[in-house]
């Protein structure tokens, strides 16, 4: 059987969390498949790479190592992908939902004529018939994702055309050490004879990359802020709830476009996806853009001075009241409760 | 320096504003109530190209729509804000495209139209939302891409500096032309509609725009060819058919649910003292926090 792969991505000199997210998925998949897992790693200086991977279960890890390949640019990448696919012949490829992701993936599915399905939330392996042509079809991908502003779900598969590809925003699928000690190999791809001038025509003059800070994605409890906190001030309140409970800060956009929080804390459809443990939604109508990136989070508490705010309609506890009076009281009768 | 510059826009349903009047009474999404809009982001790829007309005089500003007969719209609110004029490709072997297919219909629109230089899409449509088009209508016509575009630093006949905005940071990117470019929703928002150019364009109009009005409709297209909104089928640009449509589209939908808005029901509260204190010591009970 061919294999699963995955298109991983660099970050910082190391394997992006999405990849890896997907290395624990494509992993699963391959079980399912009875087939193998490898991994692409395209980049500079990406000695020891494989060792991030292998504890994922990569059977094989292919490396482009060459200095041409660092900063990414669309071609080259396309150029060293579809000249391996097209010799290992993959049924599934992976990769992030990032700007990478959705730069690169788009492109590669283009010159092989492949689909490509975008965002997907959730990736299962199951048949198909086609009553029409009279065809059925075994251990198809069923990709899974959100259309229509997150109004509603398509399961999407490709019949016919290989490899079924997909791309998954970070923090949709958990990333899970398979096992410590797996082992797979390494091809050491010969970058040099596959890239061609026309290839490197697209220059990066210059990049400016902030370090990540915060971590909400990780974190297993969120405290997170709407525009009805009413101002940045207000918002070092939220800060101190999720110091003491140990969780992390997060925003709705409406917040961070009015400056309350930054823009990394944004959390929804055009911000991050988190599950925690505990949301606790303060002075959040819950519109579906939001509601998008929190919904699946274990217990939800919703602090909002109106009692009909959509966010009540999917919380466990509905507080009604003012995020100003509320909060502190959290702070102190968990604080009281803990002594 | 003038360029030709080529912009994809795309006709959406409003899926940003589904309200109470758009939903059925199952909670499902009733999609015909919702209105039918320029696709926000190819706004901001509009107005990139219209900021290159206005530096570099003689560019060429062409909308190109592929959808339905109405997204004809799409081409006049351009055209009243500053496009040139548009081409509508329209056609029932269209319909059923998935991304790839819709790249592919384009780029041929596109290999038929006068050599361009510049095609400038959003980066995504809010239907769909794959942000897939413009990549693969860059890989179909063999050009250079830059994604996530906000902002054309310079350009000049032969290349191209881009700003472009990523998850942590920005990047400064130089293309050579022809190329493609995809504009995110972070780059300045599109001038509003010019009132001069509203008057102008009110009656531009497809052929078969034209052909449906009522008799006493007098055609004005003969003496003000800028009237007319050149309107493509399929037999007007080159393609293999099996590329194109349903057939052309390896991806298919096996299966849509809507999301339906259920009530669950949340557990009521209030700020009240007890009712806090309670909370805490469920929470901490049950592992949630402590
Ligand atoms: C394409 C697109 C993508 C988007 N992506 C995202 C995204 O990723 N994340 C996101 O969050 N949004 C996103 N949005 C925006 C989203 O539609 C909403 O506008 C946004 O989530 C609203 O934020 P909010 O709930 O903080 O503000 P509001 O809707 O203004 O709600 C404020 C709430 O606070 C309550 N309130 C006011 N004062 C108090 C008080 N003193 N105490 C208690 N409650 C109070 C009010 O009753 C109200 O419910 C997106 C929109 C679009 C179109
Ligand atoms: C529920 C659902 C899920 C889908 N999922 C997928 C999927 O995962 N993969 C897939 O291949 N197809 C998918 N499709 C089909 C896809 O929506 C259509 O092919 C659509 O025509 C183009 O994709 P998009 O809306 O995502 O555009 P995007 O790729 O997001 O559009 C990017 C830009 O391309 C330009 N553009 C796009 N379409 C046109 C047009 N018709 N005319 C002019 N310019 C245009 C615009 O500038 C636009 O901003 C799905 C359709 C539905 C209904």
């Amino acid at each position: 059987m061919n294999s699963v792969f995955v298109i991983c991505e660099i970050d910082e000199g190391k394997v992006a969390d999405v990849s890896l997210e997907l290395m624990t998925k494509g992993r699963s998949l391959a079980n399912q498949l009875n087939c193998k897992l490898e991994a692409l790693v395209l980049g500079h200086k990406l000695k020891g790479i494989e060792k991030e991977l292998y504890p994922y279960g990569a059977d094989v890890v292919h490396i482009g190592d060459d200095e041409r390949l660092d900063p990414y640019t669309t071609l080259p990448f396309t150029s060293i992908i579809v000249n391996l696919f097209e010799k290992e012949k993959p049924q599934i490829a992976l990769l992030g939902a990032s700007t990478f992701g959705r730069d690169l993936g788009p492109r590669v599915s283009s010159a092989l004529v492949s689909g490509l399905t975008a965002d997907c939330t959730s990736l299962e392996i199951g048949p198909h018939e086609d009553k029409k042509a009279g065809k059925t079809y075994e251990n198809l991908l069923y990709q899974i994702r959100p259309a229509f502003g997150g109004n509603i779900v398509a399961t999407i598969i490709n019949p016919d055309c290989r490899p079924q590809m997909a791309t998954v925003r970070e923090g949709v699928m958990k990333k899970e050490i398979y096992d410590a000690n797996y082992k797979g190999k390494v091809n050491n791809l010969d970058v040099d004879k596959i890239l061609k001038p026309e290839d490197l025509v697209v220059k990066v003059i210059e990049r400016h990359m902030e370090k990540s800070k915060v971590n909400i994605k990780n974190s297993s409890i969120i405290v997170a802020g709407g525009y009805g906190v009413g101002s940045k001030e207000n918002f070092a309140q939220l800060q101190e709830l999720a110091e003491v409970l140990g969780g992390e800060v997060g925003a709705s956009r409406a917040a961070v476009d009015a400056g309350f929080a930054e823009h990394d804390r944004q959390i929804g459809q055009t911000g991050v996806t988190v599950r925690p443990k505990l949301y606790i939604a303060c002075g959040i109508s819950g519109q579906i853009q939001h509601t998008a990136g929190m919904e699946e989070s274990s217990m939800i508490i919703a602090i909002n001075n109106d009692p009909n705010a959509p966010i009540n309609k999917i919380a466990d506890y509905a507080i009604t009241g003012d995020v100003g009076e509320v909060v502190p009281k959290l702070i102190k009768f968990y604080k009281q409760n803990t002594k | 320096m003038g360029l030709k510059i080529v912009v994809l826009a795309k006709q959406v349903p409003d899926t940003r504003n589904v309200g109470k009047d758009a939903m059925k009474a199952d909670g499902t999404v009733n999609r015909a109530a919702l209105p039918a809009i320029f696709n926000p982001e190819d706004l901001n790829a509009l107005e990139q190209a219209l900021r290159l007309k206005d530096n570099y005089p003689g560019t060429e500003v062409t909308i190109l729509t592929m959808g339905p007969g109405r997204a004809a719209d799409v081409i006049r609110e351009g055209l009243y804000r500053g496009a040139d004029n548009g081409y509508l490709l329209t056609d029932r072997a269209f319909a059923g495209s998935d991304t790839l297919a819709t790249s592919y219909a384009i780029s041929c629109a596109i290999k038929k139209m006068e050599k361009c230089d510049l095609i400038i899409a959003g980066r995504q449509a809010i239907d769909g939302d794959t942000a897939q088009v413009g990549p693969q209508v860059a890989e179909k016509l063999g050009l250079p891409q830059v994604t996530y575009a906000e902002e054309v630093l310079s350009a000049d006949k032969k290349k191209i500096v881009i700003k472009r905005r990523l998850e942590r940071g920005v990047e400064t990117v130089e293309m050579p032309l022809p190329g493609v470019i995809t504009v995110n929703a972070s780059a300045p928002d599109c001038r509003p509609r010019n009132t001069k150019l509203l008057m102008k364009f009110k009656h531009a109009k497809t052929i078969t725009e034209r052909q449906s009005e009522s008799e006493d409709y007098i055609d004005l297209t003969a003496d003000r060819p800028y009237l007319n909104i050149e309107e493509w089928s399929v037999n007007d640009i080159e393609t293999d058919i099996n590329w194109l449509g349903l057939s052309g589209s390896p991806t298919k939908v096996k299966k849509i649910e809507n999301v339906v808005f259920q009530a669950k029901e949340a557990k009521r509260m209030t700020p009240a003292d007890e009712e806090i204190d309670e909370l805490m010591k469920e929470l901490i009970a049950n592992h949630t926090i402590g």
